[in-house]
């Protein structure tokens, strides 16, 4: 992006503005203060604390049963993912041995919760982009989404579904069908998410070439999930690390080159399919058996270190466990992937415009509670 | 000035006491008064149709509760911004931030003087008629850039730098597009376009330049109005609300409003300039004049809700690639089209029945 000359009887002058806490496209209460030269972007400075509500010391107060809810209010959008971090490296530390039918519960319901997450995400893309009814669309089949996280478990968004040991509860009966049902619904449904908005042109001249991150940058800066894949790192902790039952099921990493939003964007869509895809393969053969094995109604870690890793819809979540062999874990770190990939914002935003900045903030797909904690 | 609502019959007796100057002016101030009256609500019920219109593209159902289908909904949304308190900025300027509105509603309703309804439903039918039209409504870009600039808010200026920058460009492309259909009419008075017309609409009569005259007239008509794709102005999403993030109440309502009537008024001009205003398709109700109206209200609100269309579909394009659509596409093409549309003149190409 070229910076117009400016002759020099007309020298501009930088100002700075706030974008947030309370702004329409930080999603959340992000506080940008952004440096400008007309409507070009200079400097980027998100400014974080708005929401922090200092989860990992709680988690050092607290049992291992009760972290697990405390992961719900990081990152929403994916709260199963969340849970199912806590839980797979509690048990993991405990060498617990899962059944089969958690596993493929649990990988089921991860993967619904990426649809989801995406759904918003989409919707919200549009509407950064100035398509209103994007969001809609998107909300439209995140509802029915939501309807079977509710007739599972109670919950639509927080869901707590995951508890050291396994689940829960059983799932409900109809789930299979509903689950179907929905899969049917949705792959009809992300054609109709192409024609409204990845096939338009204008959408197209917003995005691409807007943003661009190389893949050395998106190693160096940290990023993971979609932001990472859309410029070519190879990332996806489901195919590297798997866990619960990815192991089972095949699919395709979503890898895109171009590094600017519209490969960001590409590569959550081809996430969908693959999603879809894996929700499939396993919603015929859930096995049967326990839903949960029995554990101590005080869990106590052995004393040592242990790390689990899970990709939630937005990339890497990392859990690092001290414990001392109490009840609680000495320091409990969460590795975010929105902190991460908000660290990229100042690299990548500097020297578009306002509209750019938006455009490429909507891919990066930011949940706030989860980059303040 | 055609007498709208034959002054002479609804009150005879002033024609006796008052002398001819006084009556006229008194005329005037009730043709006004008639007409803010009547386009005050016709805006509401605009806004009313583009909710319900935009609920029907996001699979929702809309207003429908306060009154029959909604009906009253914007007109109690109407009361709650008259009964809200205005609130202003500390150091903004006082004279300049209360004078954007009007400037702003001012030129809108001005500009509804000279539309064409039916024959006699015309408050004011003078020779340069399109030219006032132009005119009056370039006048309301100084309204954005008074409120954007004296809000003493930095998004605020934003919104409304690319206002100025946005409404000026754009201009060419309204003015060279209906230059492109005066060359077929040879007159500027709205009423003898119409007259024109009685051979085939423009749209038939200038077919392949009228055509594309009319597709940027339509996208210029868009972008004039500060509407998606084209409100960089507002651009909820990048600048909260843009040049009226400041503004509360009745003083937001007259920006609102004026946006709805100005976008009845470019859709009303292209149903004059390309449609044939008043007119009845094959003249099948020639011999009922009053059916006129209908006429020019149906054709106009087809066009309204081809602009609403626009609106819920289309992404917002930056501002550097909103100049360049102009700057580099539209305006070459135009400037092409009228030679084109000269030749077809020339040469007597036209369709006419």
């Amino acid at each position: 992006m070229e910076t117009p000359t400016v002759h020099s009887n007309f020298k501009s002058e930088e100002y700075f503005i706030n974008m947030g806490p309370q702004h329409p496209a930080t999603h959340g209460v992000l506080r940008l203060v952004l440096t400008i030269d007309g409507e070009i972007i200079k400097k980027v400075e998100p400014d974080l604390g708005y929401i922090h509500r200092s989860i990992e010391k709680m988690c050092e107060r607290d049992s291992y049963q009760q972290i697990v809810h405390l992961t719900d209010r990081m990152d929403y959008l994916s709260a199963n993912i969340n849970n199912e971090a806590v839980c797979l490296g509690v048990e993991n530390a405990l060498q617990l041995e899962i059944p089969e039918r958690v596993k493929v519960i649990r990988t089921i319901i991860g993967e619904l919760t990426r649809i989801s997450s995406h759904c918003l995400w989409w919707g919200v893309m549009g509407m950064d982009v100035g398509a209103i009814t994007t969001y809609f669309y998107g909300f439209r089949d995140r509802e029915m989404l939501n309807d079977i996280f509710e007739e599972t478990c109670g919950a639509r968004l927080t869901m707590n579904y995951n508890v050291p040991g396994g689940l829960m509860f059983d799932i409900h009966p109809n789930f299979v069908k509903r689950v179907k049902k929905f899969v049917a619904h949705f792959k009809t449904k992300i054609p109709e998410y192409d024609r409204l908005l990845t096939g338009n042109v204008i959408f197209q001249k917003r995005t691409k070439g807007v943003g661009v991150l190389s893949k050395e940058d998106a190693i160096s800066f940290g990023a993971s999930g979609p932001v990472a894949r859309g410029s070519g790192y190879s990332c996806d902790v489901r195919k590297y690390h798997p866990y619960s039952a990815l192991d089972k099921v095949t699919f395709n990493e979503c890898l895109e080159t171009e590094g600017d939003t519209f490969a960001r964007y590409c590569v959550r869509i081809r996430e969908l399919w693959e999603s879809l895809s894996i929700v499939e393969q396993l919603i015929d053969n859930i096995p049967q058996g326990e839903h949960r094995v029995k554990t101590n109604a005080v869990i106590k870690l052995p004393k040592g270190e242990f790390y689990q890793k899970v990709e939630t819809a937005r990339g890497e979540l990392g859990m690092y466990i001290i414990s001392t062999g109490t009840k609680s874990p000495y320091r409990l770190k969460f590795r975010s992937p929105g902190f991460s990939n908000l660290s990229l914002l100042n690299h990548i935003a500097v020297g578009g415009k306002i509209g750019d900045l938006v455009a490429t903030m909507a891919t990066l797909d930011l949940v706030i509670p989860d980059i303040d904690r | 000035m055609n007498i709208v609502f034959g002054m002479t019959y609804i009150l005879p007796w002033p024609l006796s006491i008052a002398s001819e100057g006084t009556l006229s002016i008194v005329e005037m101030v009730v043709i006004a008064l008639v007409y803010l009256g009547i386009f005050s609500v016709a805006g509401l019920f605009l806004v009313l149709m583009e909710r319900r219109v935009a609920a029907w593209f996001q699979l929702r159902i809309g207003p429908n509760r306060v009154g029959f289908q909604g009906l009253l909904q914007t007109m109690a949304d109407a009361l709650k911004l008259v009964s809200k308190e205005l609130t202003g900025t500390v150091k903004s300027d006082k004279f300049l931030y209360n004078l954007a509105p009007y400037f702003v509603i001012v030129t809108a309703l001005m500009a509804l003087a000279v539309i064409p309804f039916t024959k006699d439903f015309h408050a004011f039918d003078i020779n340069i008629g399109i030219f006032f039209l132009i005119a009056v409504s370039s006048i309301g870009v100084i309204g954005v850039l008074l409120g954007g600039w004296s809000s003493n808010n930095k998004f605020a200026l934003i919104g409304a730098m690319r206002s100025g920058v946005q409404t000026i460009s754009y201009e060419l492309s309204i003015g060279l597009s209906l230059l492109t259909m005066i060359l077929i009419t040879g007159t500027l008075q709205l009423s003898e376009i119409i007259e024109v017309q009685k051979n085939g609409w423009l749209i038939v009569q200038g077919h392949i330049p009228a055509i594309i005259a009319f597709m940027i007239y339509m996208i210029a008509g868009t972008a004039e109005t500060n509407r998606a794709p084209f409100d960089m102005v507002e651009a909820e999403s990048e600048l909260g609300a843009g040049f009226h993030t400041e503004y509360s109440g009745m003083k937001f309502a007259y920006f609102f409003l004026a946006e709805f009537i100005n976008m009845f008024i470019i859709a009303a001009i292209a149903t004059t300039i390309f449609f044939g205003g008043w007119l009845s398709p094959f003249g099948i109700t020639e011999s009922i004049p009053w059916l006129g109206v209908f006429w020019f209200l149906l054709k106009t609100l087809v066009l309204v809700f081809l602009m609403m269309w626009f609106r819920w579909t289309f992404p917002r394009l930056r501002v550097d690639q909103l100049l360049t659509l102009e700057w580099k596409y539209l305006l070459p093409l135009n400037l092409m089209n009228i030679v084109l549309m000269a030749l077809m003149v020339w040469g007597g190409l036209l369709i006419r029945f």
